[in-house]
């Protein structure tokens, strides 16, 4: 990355308005969107957890208008094994020239057994594993399409006790209220009169509130009236459903409902029970965005908690006790973890230099020190030695003085000697005359 | 990721039902719509052309709105890439627009280098997309995305072909980005010119737009339009026989905005990406073709990584080991040089010591020679009087 530039991502972005002084036509991106979006279809998985006899076929069929549960493709409730079974069939339907492929997933034997510990624990798996694939294909080096079958929405049924949520409601969506979007619906609210209905809806609100469970919220807008709208759905948590697609008349209009002795309950009355605001607000207008929290928000949560149990794998991940999880990705963590080793490599690298250094010169000093000695006994030998030369030479010199003195002594002597004889020689020879 | 293609699930059962009445989701389309109408869209605009070719003046044009810019100098001496933001609404939809401008391309002796920049900004938007996609903790839904949508790359309109510097650069960009030639300043070519239908053949069936840019508004007939205005004619920049302007706007913006963005993304930034992964070493399949998963492949990472990290401390220790050995046998060896240094001095020393000895010795029997002779020589003087007086008688 040379000077060639400004990092837009590095220095703050600064933009400027502008106003146009005519038409561009960029006006036309929503319907580029649009067309698009109608081309290529969409996808939505729901899913839908109850005990078993609480009319959850029945609601879905009314949802979708259509036979999705039918003899032939018969609802969780006539389909219970031993164990909590997850299982999701596939419908494509089509409105409007647009087309919807739906599936719906359910868990048959969900809170029937008698022993219910840990029956959410094969959904929280299935929730979990469809992630998983979804991060598995998101993380191919090559990606092509990346099918999206994640749970973007749970329909949670609420039998109509009347009385309060079950220890099981409870717990069932403390754990699940962090990955997926839970909706909570109040089951066959035809059995409920309205006063009845009202205090139990009072009363679930607070204990979903007293136990921290998040339920799916309704986004804030910008507009006044769609927030007055959000405001009185908000008012009429958890929604109180009746499903039916038995079409009976009443009043010489051809309603959908439930024939009873004393009436009919008509499931799209919102006098009677909530289900066209169901209707609406999951599939009219907040489809999209359950879509859209179920990706930026729960599919994130596990893809960080995966990512970082990943990064901080190993023997040295005493990281993991620490604060915060890290925003940087696992190879911008070994990154760092490799400039830190450098700079630790750096100093042992220094430090066994300088123990190195110092060993070296204690070793040096030592062998000069040694030298030196032998040096200086060795001048000290060559000292004493010339000492006795010179001593030597001296008492030489005095001997040979001595001698030559001497021997020049004698031969005077000798000399005299010679004369004296040669005198007396002569002089006796010279007196016999 | 938005939703893919249905046809994805063909494996697996799908039934199709009919809906027994209106259910309401032929409104997935508007409620797409309006979440993106709210996140505002964004393009990016990367203008490649020689300096004073007429690439503000069609962005000018273009977007009807005068951006800001400094008439770039002829002498830089490197080519410089200026990205400029603007926040522009039309209707209630709002457009971050970002328009790169390339200065002093083209402006230099050496040309060739000048592709380079441009290809590293390429690369560097998508780098930056990719860091933060692979975060742990990121926020991609509201990333100000700057990978680069469309490169509008100027032609000079010499009425040749196209110049060595063109046909690298489009080389090289070719594969990275979206590109649309442009033969700018149109109105310095004559129609049917031999240069249009030779530059159509040479880069297969891509058409350039020949465009004229204009901001001023000129009077013709009773309606007034963008045009430049020349002694012999107007040029009228939104009349198609004039030029190819209304085409490109066309294309650009009205039709395929949405469409070049989503190739960029889906065609471009993927195989920069597919690269990158390769080159830091990361698999699909492992030898037995078994797809990984995204942990396994983590994990092998790291533990190369570690084990990686592990031999470099490995290797520099045995280093210093290797070093201190060398070392400790140097100092070996110069001490024993100096023993035997040493040994020497001492054998010539005890030799001297010897041969003084010698001389000692020889001195002293010559002394005790002498001494002898002296005595000899004195018994023998003593006697010696007595015949000298024995003489003296007679």
């Amino acid at each position: 990355m040379g000077p060639y530039y400004i990092d837009l991502h590095k220095t703050a972005v600064q933009t400027q308005q502008k106003s146009l002084e005519g038409y561009v036509g960029f006006a036309s991106l929503p319907n580029q969107v649009y067309r698009k979006s109608v081309k290529r279809g969409f996808e939505f998985t729901l899913m839908v957890v109850g005990e078993s006899g609480l009319g959850k076929s029945t609601l879905i069929n009314s949802l979708f208008l259509t036979d999705l549960y039918s003899l032939e493709y018969p609802g969780p409730s006539h389909r219970i094994k031993k164990t909590v079974q997850v299982e999701q069939s596939k419908v494509l339907i089509k409105e409007g020239g647009v087309q919807l492929l739906l599936t719906i997933v359910d868990t048959p034997g969900f809170g029937d057994a008698v022993d219910n510990s840990n029956c959410w624990q094969p959904i929280i798996d299935h929730i979990d594993s469809k992630f998983e694939d979804y991060l598995n294909s998101e993380s191919r080096v090559n990606r092509r399409q990346m099918p999206d079958s994640r749970i973007h929405c749970c329909l949670y049924f609420i039998a109509p006790s009347g009385h309060g949520l079950k220890p099981l409601d409870i717990e069932f969506m403390k754990r699940l209220h962090e990955k997926v979007n839970v909706i909570p619906l109040i089951a066959k609210a035809d059995t409920l009169t309205p006063e009845e209905c009202q205090q139990f809806k009072k009363q679930i609100m607070r204990e979903i509130l007293e136990h921290k469970i998040k339920i799916y919220e309704f986004p804030e807008t910008d507009d006044e009236e769609e927030n007055k709208l959000v405001k009185k759905i908000k008012d009429k948590l958890p929604l109180a459903v009746v499903g039916s697609n038995t079409i009976i008349e009443v009043n010489s209009k051809r309603v959908r409902g439930r024939q009873y002795p004393w009436g009919v309950a008509e499931v799209e009355n919102s006098d009677h029970c909530d289900f066209t605001i169901l209707r609406d607000m999951l599939i009219r207008t907040h489809m999209q965005d359950l879509k859209d929290v179920t990706n930026n928000v729960h599919y994130e949560n596990y893809r960080s908690r995966k990512l970082a149990a990943v990064t901080y794998n190993g023997p040295d991940n005493n990281r993991a006790a620490k604060g915060p999880l890290s925003t940087k990705s696992p190879l911008a963590q070994m990154e760092e973890e490799r400039r830190d080793h450098v700079t630790k490599m750096k100093k042992m690298e220094m430090e066994m230099e300088q123990v190195f250094e110092m060993k070296v010169k204690e070793k040096v000093q030592k062998l000069k020190d040694s030298e030196a000695e032998l040096q200086r006994r060795h001048e000290q030998m060559k000292k004493n030695l010339e000492a006795q030369h010179r001593e030597l030479e001296d008492k030489r010199r005095v001997f040979e003085d001595e001698r030559s003195n001497w021997e020049a002594n004698q031969r005077l002597e000798q000399q005299k000697m010679e004369a004296s004889r040669t005198l007396e020689k002569n002089k006796k020879k010279g007196k016999i005359f | 990721m938005a939703a893919t293609d249905v046809d994805v699930f063909s494996n697996e059962e799908k039934r199709s039902l009919n809906l027994g009445g209106h259910v309401g989701f032929d409104s997935l389309p508007d409620q797409l719509v309006s979440k993106s109408v709210t996140q505002g869209f964004c393009f990016n605009i990367l203008c490649v052309g020689e300096t004073g070719i007429g690439k503000s003046t069609l962005m000018n044009t273009l977007f009807n709105t005068m951006f800001e810019n400094e008439e770039a100098s002829h002498y830089q001496n490197g080519v410089y890439l200026r990205p400029r933001t603007y926040d522009l609404l039309e209707s209630n939809v709002h457009l971050k627009l970002t328009i790169v401008d390339t200065v002093g391309f083209g402006d230099q002796i050496n040309k060739e280098d000048s592709y380079k920049p441009i290809v590293d900004y390429i690369d560097t938007q998508f780098e930056n997309y990719l860091q933060e996609e692979l975060k742990i903790k990121r926020s991609l839904f509201n990333y100000h995305d700057t990978r680069i949508h469309i490169c509008l790359y100027f032609i000079a309109p010499t009425g040749h072909s196209l110049k060595s510097l063109d046909l690298v650069t489009m080389k090289k960009l070719d594969s990275k980005v979206n590109i649309i030639p442009i033969i700018a300043k149109a109105d310095t070519i004559s129609k049917n010119d031999e240069a249009v239908s030779e530059i159509n053949a040479s880069m297969n069936a891509l058409l350039p737009f020949a465009v004229v840019g204009s901001v001023e508004e000129v009077k013709v007939g009773n309606k007034t339009v963008r045009a430049r205005q020349y002694p012999w004619g107007i040029v009228q920049v939104e009349n198609e026989n004039h030029c190819d302007f209304v085409k490109l706007r066309e294309m650009l913006i009205r039709v395929n905005m949405e469409d070049l963005r989503e190739q960029t993304h889906a065609r471009h930034y993927e195989l920069y990406r597919r690269c990158k992964l390769e080159e830091m070493g990361f698999k699909d399949t492992d030898p037995d073709s078994q797809p990984f998963s995204l942990q396994e492949t983590y994990e092998a990472k790291r533990k190369e990584f570690l084990g990686d990290l592990q031999r470099k401390e490995e290797e520099m220790r045995q280093m210093f080991v290797n070093k201190v050995k060398e070392t400790e046998a140097e100092l070996k060896e110069k001490e024993r040089e100096l023993h035997d240094k040493f040994e020497q001095l001492k054998r010539m020393h005890q030799e001297e010591k010897r041969k003084v000895e010698e001389k000692r010795r020889d001195l002293e029997e010559e002394m005790n020679g002498f001494n002898r002779k002296k005595v000899a020589a004195e018994t023998l003087s003593l006697s010696q009087p007595l015949k000298k007086d024995k003489d003296k008688k007679n």
